[in-house]
């Protein structure tokens, strides 16, 4: 599903980013990315989504080589896969409905289907009843599910999600990774990069630690341990 | 409504100042445009109607039987040059002369014999008032035994010929300066509209939109603003038409529904042309 072999990836004024980085993430596994601030976790993703693409090594996504990938194929790419942010990256002026049917919208889906589609994932997402409301009329927490529905609309075989719980509160948090976990439960591959370590301790899932750029420990290869580095 | 129509239209709710601002700078641009356009409309009418006066004579030698010009009239009006030759006898030219020269009505009341000689007055097609056609009548006609001499406007044709082309050249030079700059406020205003809507655009690139798309409302805004802008210049324009007939009590010519349709397409092109050129190159920068 996701496989790096090798992966190095340097920024032209930002030094060494990724270096020498192998993992492979299996259908349908849950995968925390771990490590401080810069460790590399976010530019995994990037390189998942093809926003970067590597200096060195090989990216596989869904059969993808994200490094041979041209411009015109990214968006393929991308409606494979499902990406929430820490920010929530709504749009302000639509309602959660819209924000969802938005994702839908663009990619040139059919009209018909579009409504019955929205419902469905908000349901899932637990926000039915708030399908008209505005992002600034909900609760942190809300706004991350709406996000979280709009990565899931085109029913995704990934969900990539950076720091999803970042902004929001220990209840909401929770929340948030409970909905995440339901949905790995029900087939979809989760990369979830986070440094809140309580939260990887909550459940059983692999933890790829990044230090420096570089992959430190993967649970899914070393022994385990007792506390991964934050 | 499809999406693409909807974002496009969506533009002007979302930014009214901006879009009001681009459509007033495209009918202004254009009404300069429009302007001129009327300009030269009518001097292209006036030098028609003036063209159309370009007439070649040929004078008759006194004594040439009638039938042996009333033959020749019909040779005259075969030339693929010709649109009508006309037989003016002696007494025609006299009587002419006497109603339009009324200054010499009684110098010529009291002449005892016609002076004027008969003529054969010849009107060109239009596609053939050039002074190289003027003069390939001309020297056909002299060709004729019983014709004296032959007239024409030489002058007249050189001028009009000259007029015409400096109307069409300045035309192309004003036109495109104006395009041009039409051209530079649209891709400025585009480029505005997607800084604007960056967020929007990185989230429609995230969820799987293609760059194509993502251009569609963008042209598609280019090309609304352009169609208003043509429209609007074209209202301008007709109210300087009243205006100026209205103050010179001249009576001047408006744009045919085509030539109108034509500022308002021209409009539309330089909205999209604008809305490309700039929407391609700010896009990367989102």
């Amino acid at each position: 599903m996701i496989k790096f072999s090798s992966v190095f990836k340097a920024y032209p004024k930002g030094g060494l980013a990724l270096k020498d980085v192998s993992f492979h993430i299996a259908k349908g596994e849950f995968a925390f990315l771990t490590g401080h601030s810069g460790a590399g976790k976010s530019t995994i993703l990037k390189l998942v989504y093809a926003d970067e693409r590597p200096t060195g090594g090989e990216v596989r996504v869904s059969g993808f080589n994200v490094a041979e990938l041209v411009p015109r194929a990214v968006p393929r790419l991308r409606r494979r896969l499902g990406i929430v942010f820490q920010d929530f990256r709504l749009l302000e002026d639509r309602t959660a409905e819209e924000n969802v049917g938005f994702a839908l919208e663009v990619t040139g889906a059919r009209r018909a289907g579009i409504a019955a589609r929205v419902m469905r994932v908000l349901t899932q997402v637990g926000l039915a009843a708030k399908a008209q409301a505005y992002p600034r009329e909900l609760s942190g927490g809300e706004q991350q599910r709406v996000a979280i529905a709009r990565a899931l609309v085109n029913e995704p075989t990934v969900l990539l999600a950076d720091e999803p719980t970042g902004n929001l509160d220990e209840r909401a948090t929770r929340g948030v990774f409970q909905l995440l976990r339901d949905i790995n439960a029900s087939g979809t591959a989760v990369v979830m990069a986070t440094h809140d370590l309580d939260l990887v301790r909550q459940a059983p899932y692999r933890v790829i630690e990044m230090q420096e750029g570089a992959v430190v420990y993967d649970s899914a290869v070393d022994e385990p341990r007792g506390e991964p580095a934050t | 409504m499809s999406f693409v129509l909807r974002e496009a239209l969506l533009a002007f709710r979302r930014a009214p100042l901006l879009s009001a601002l681009s459509i007033t700078t495209i009918a202004f641009s254009l009404f300069v445009v429009g302007l001129f356009g009327l300009v030269a409309v009518n001097l292209q009418a006036a030098l028609r109607t003036v063209a159309e006066r370009v007439e070649v004579v040929a004078y008759v030698l006194p004594g040439t039987p009638v039938e042996t010009i009333t033959t020749s009239l019909k040779d005259v009006e075969a030339f693929p040059e010709v649109a009508s030759a006309t037989y003016v006898s002696e007494d025609q030219a006299l009587a002419r002369a006497r109603a339009e020269l009324v200054e010499f009505r009684d110098v010529l009341r009291e002449l005892e014999r016609n002076p004027l000689p008969a003529s054969i007055e010849v009107k060109l097609k239009p596609a053939f008032q050039n002074e190289s056609d003027v003069n390939a009548v001309a020297d056909r006609l002299r060709n004729f035994a019983f014709v004296d001499d032959v007239r024409f406007g030489r002058d007249w044709v050189e001028k009009l010929d000259r007029l015409r082309s400096i109307a069409a050249a300045v035309g192309l030079v004003v036109g495109a300066a104006f395009a041009g700059v039409a051209v530079i406020i649209i891709g400025a205003t585009i480029r505005m509209a997607v800084l604007q809507r960056g967020r929007e655009i990185a989230i429609m690139r995230l969820v799987g939109a293609t760059d194509a798309f993502i251009r569609l409302p963008f042209l598609l805004q280019g090309a609304i603003k352009g169609c208003l802008g043509g429209a609007v210049a074209v209202g301008l324009s007709y109210g300087a038409y009243l205006v100026l007939n209205d103050w010179l009590q001249f009576h001047t010519q408006f744009f045919d529904p085509p030539q109108a349709a034509i500022i308002v397409l021209g409009g539309t092109v330089i909205g999209f042309v604008g809305s490309w050129s700039s929407v391609g190159r700010h896009l990367k920068r989102i």
